[in-house]
């Protein structure tokens, strides 16, 4: 079942080293953050004057900015001024030179998930030589989406070859005024993907990071923007299942979603970016802005997330539902182990008329893992007839961690029906003695009962991502119990 | 730090006036705690929307009000008659008129051995000491509100009972305010002793209309095994604004019950803070909100299972009509040693009109793993096919809603144990409804 994706796999790191690793590997700006370095950024980028000038923007805006401190969950401060904002990928030197400089840990997760031996290499940052042939199949991708009209693309090439489509949809979901992190990002991000479906077109296949020319080390401020015209219909999915190596701790992402009247966007999360060790040393801390907005009637759009990766994860899938009849789904499994903290969750903004949502969150934790949900249901004096439903359940493995829950409930439509509720839980001992009395290892027994718990949420993946991400609890969730 | 404003001016030399007015002045402990207290105050300043704790409801207009001290009034000057009419039959009963004890008008009926009901202000004379404790535990943390009300106190309910001291009948407090822009500032003092049982019932009522501020405090010590009730009646008046804040510290295997029934003001806010803090210490909180015209009504509970074996209920609810604003702010924390915490908590709201507003946010903060803790929230309209069924009976429209809203509401009234209470509380219940009940009734 894995293997199809993980050949595609294949594919991504060499057509990256090809395009863009090597000849920009003399380019590092050193550390530090002011205009100069914003500019020359925009200039090696060779972007349009507009693009600069938002950025710039931003960055003035981000000036005047405090960072917020308000979440659950705890980091040492960040010095914005320590880090590269327009740093090559870590050259060959940096990285291991081969496996065996890799943790075994990491290796024997590879093993696990059965991620084939030479990708392993590509995934652990070993700077391997070897090409192996992927341009042929990226291609006849691309051709055949391109026949469809689809514009399929890195940020930076969208910007130079359709400005006025950037131009026009750029910050208009998450302005650069939203947050801290995400005027941040938008001062200095590096790369990211550009997804265009045009009126009326299903795109015949799932979009994937994978599938992308330059998609791995786009850096740490990424940027997504995806729109969906009138009628259009786009399932994209965002990540990786395989633990991968980044040298970066911060990674400050803003994902913008926009759904024209009848379009239908599906977005999905695998994410599993390095946790740190089992004290909680190091780790990615992952604070990312995603808004997807239903601008037209009828449009739809539904966040599927599976985290289990990075130190800190710090974010809320929103959708603000502005068309009438528009809707907005949220289904999220975040697992925590060791020293995680999660603190994520969405915000449902019903504007138009008849507009659903539904949100379901499912929390594990285990280890010293803090586990917080934090969402929004704001229906608007607009929003008549607006209907919601909020499923939060959280597991609990082990005394010494932690589950949150913190809704808002914002209601100033009487037409409304809201409907919120939340349980905390652990897994019980009558549950995991019936599966070890039937011969199942006390493992097993709690990775088949946490799989269960998250089935709803997972039979919203694609097939191959779902199958992968019961996989990869199981092991997220290795030495969590006696 | 922040800029001194302009408010914090006004109560700075307004404390500095009137000091020499307040009960106790002679204590140096409460000299000193009041002094504490306004200091405080002026370093934490008014909380504004943009403080989370307060993000639905501002203060501004208590800010910017210059409220003033009530003047001392006899008690010939006051209408018995109307104190009678909101007496409840077989309770001891206290009278608060704008903030201090009139002995005239209370009427206490006999009382068991061991069991000490008093004002607090008469307590500072007699046995301050008694006060001192109670007084000097919530002083560290306070918030603005009960930083204002410590440096400002001036009377409030005093309850001690002995180990096994049960009473039997209610004690009602009542606290009139009668004088326009004026600020009282009560703090009622009850320590259950082990083994003690007792239910107080806290009503407001006005004798005005226009802008007053009560802000009280009511601070509850529940000693092993012993079980209190504590039930507020707010009934302000119309311009009123009302702060509340009660505190609840429970010991094992004791018992707190606590019922919120909110019907008045135009801005009011009560914070309930329980803390389980022995083993098998339970709490039950109800409460209900009916704000309509232009009413704000804000709960916020907390309830910190501290210890194993905890049980808490909770159940809030809210009908919100004409332009009324409820909010429920319920968090239930489960500390890591809290193993076999029970904890449910139920919000349930009814918009009945286009301007009304509902904000709600319960809250689970869970440290332990064995626990078994839910919470649930909706915000609805009344039920079309019930509403059908009654019209398929012969009900007018409007009579079903009515009826269909007291049946909602009337469930926290049901909850209340004790008779004349209940009738009360229905009362009030009935009166908010769109269209009288009688004809059904």
């Amino acid at each position: 079942m894995g293997s199809p994706t993980f050949n595609l796999d294949e594919f991504i790191g060499q057509k990256y080293r090809q395009g863009f690793f090597t000849p920009l590997e003399s380019d590092t700006v050193p550390h530090g953050l002011d205009e100069n370095v914003i500019r020359l950024i925009s200039e090696k980028k060779g972007e349009p004057a507009f693009m600069l000038d938002w950025r710039l923007q931003a960055y003035r805006h981000w000036l005047t900015m405090t960072e917020p401190k308000w979440s659950s969950v705890k980091y040492p401060p960040i010095d914005y001024q320590a880090i590269s904002y327009y740093s090559a990928p870590k050259s060959k030197k940096v990285g291991p030179r081969s496996l065996d400089e890799v943790d075994p840990e990491l290796l024997r997760t590879y093993e696990k998930l059965g991620v084939p031996l030479a990708e392993r290499e590509m995934l652990a940052g070993v700077a391997v030589d070897a090409v192996f042939d992927s341009v042929s199949v990226a291609t006849t991708f691309k051709a055949k989406l391109a026949e469809l009209g689809i514009i399929f693309s890195s940020f930076s090439d969208a910007v130079k070859e359709y400005p006025e489509l950037v131009q026009k949809y750029l910050g208009s979901v998450v302005p650069y005024t939203d947050n801290y992190f995400a005027c941040l990002n938008s001062a200095v991000f590096s790369d990211g993907s550009f997804c265009y479906i045009p009126p009326g077109v299903r795109c015949p296949m799932e979009l994937s990071t994978y599938f992308r020319i330059n998609a791995r080390n786009t850096g740490q401020f990424e940027r997504t923007l995806i729109i969906a015209d009138k009628g259009a219909y786009v399932s994209y999915l965002e990540g990786c299942t395989a633990p991968m190596r980044d040298e970066n701790q911060l990674h400050a992402a803003v994902v913008e979603l926009i759904a024209l009247e009848d379009a239908q966007i599906k977005y999905s999360t695998v994410q599993n970016w390095y946790p740190g060790d089992k004290n909680g040393k190091g780790g990615i801390y992952n604070f990312v802005t995603k808004r997807g907005e239903c601008r037209g009637d009828n449009a739809r759009i539904s966040w599927t997330q599976v985290e289990t990766g990075s130190a800190i994860t710090w974010k809320y899938p929103s959708v603000v539902l502005r068309g009438d009849n528009s809707i907005g789904e949220f289904y999220s499994v975040a697992l925590t182990n060791n020293h995680q903290q999660a603190d994520t969750g969405t915000k449902m903004i019903h504007l138009g008329k008849n507009t659903r949502s539904t949100i379901l969150s499912k929390g594990i934790s285990a280890g010293h893992g803090h586990n917080a949900y934090r969402g929004l249901v704001k229906v608007a004096k607009s929003a008549v007839n607006a209907r919601n439903y909020t499923q939060c359940d959280s597991l609990l493995l082990g005394d010494q961690c932690a589950a949150h829950t913190f809704p808002y409930i914002e209601v100033k439509n009487p037409g409304a029906q809201i409907e919120h509720e939340a349980t905390t839980s652990r897994i019980g001992e009558d549950q995991l003695f019936y599966c070890q009395s039937r011969g199942l290892s006390a493992e097993d027994a709690v990775a088949m009962i946490v799989n269960g718990f998250c089935k709803e949420v997972f039979k919203e993946l694609p097939m191959e991502f779902a199958v992968e991400a019961q996989k990869l609890l199981g092991i997220s969730l290795e030495g969590s119990v006696g | 730090m922040r800029l001194l404003g302009e408010s914090h001016k006004y109560h700075l030399d307004e404390y500095a006036q009137h000091k020499s007015q307040l009960p106790g002045r002679r204590l140096q402990w409460l000299t000193a705690l009041r002094e504490d207290a306004i200091k405080r105050f002026v370093a934490l300043g008014f909380p504004t929307p943009r403080d989370e704790g307060w993000k639905y409801t501002n203060v501004a207009p208590i800010e910017k009000k210059r409220f003033t001290l009530p003047t001392i009034r006899a008690a010939s000057a006051f209408d018995a008659s109307i104190v009678a009419g909101l007496a409840l039959p077989g309770t001891s009963m206290l009278v608060f008129v704008d903030g201090r004890h009139v002995p005239e008008l209370s009427s206490l009926r006999p009382l068991p051995v061991g069991a000490a009901v008093s004002s607090v202000a008469a307590m500072l004379e007699t046995q301050p000491e008694e006060v001192e404790a109670a007084m000097t535990r919530a002083t560290p943390r306070a918030s603005t509100f009960t930083a204002l009300n410590t440096a400002w106190m001036s009377d409030g309910l005093f309850v001690a009972l002995e180990a096994g001291v049960e009473l039997v009948e209610p004690i009602h407090v009542l606290y009139l305010a009668t004088t326009p822009d004026t600020a009282t500032h009560t703090r009622n003092i009850i320590v259950a002793g082990p083994n003690s049982r007792a239910a107080i019932i806290e009503q407001h009522a006005a004798l005005t209309d226009a802008a007053y501020f009560t802000n009280v405090v009511t601070d509850i010590t529940i000693k092993r095994g012993a079980r209190i009730e504590h039930h507020k009646v707010q009934d302000e008046g119309r311009a009123a604004f009302h702060i509340a804040a009660v505190t609840a510290d429970v010991a094992r295997d004791g018992h707190f019950v606590s019922g919120s029934h909110a019907f008045g003001g135009v801005l009011a806010r009560v914070g309930i803070n329980v803390a389980l803090n022995g083993e098998g210490a339970q709490c039950t909180l109800d409460g209900l909100y009916m704000p309509n015209s232009r009413q704000h009504i804000d709960h916020h509970t907390r309830i910190d299972h501290n210890q194993p074996r905890g049980t808490s209920r909770e159940l809030y609810k809210g009908v919100m009509a004409g332009a009324g604003h409820g909010v429920f702010n319920g968090k239930i924390v489960v500390q890591p040693n809290a193993q076999r915490s029970d904890a449910e908590q139920t919000n349930r709201n009814l918009l009945l009109s286009d301007n009304a507003e509902v904000d709600t946010r319960p809250q689970l903060e869970i440290w332990a793993d064995d626990v078994k803790c839910s919470h649930g929230a909706t915000v609805g309209q009344l039920d079309v096919d019930q509403i059908f069924y009654l019209r398929s009976r012969g009900v007018d429209d409007a009579s079903a809603r009515a009826l269909l809203t007291y049946g909602f509401a009337a469930e926290m009234a049901e909850r209340v144990s004790f008779a004349a209470l209940r009738d009360r509380i229905d009362a009030l219940i009935r009166a908010r409804l769109p269209q009288p009940l009688e004809k059904l009734a």
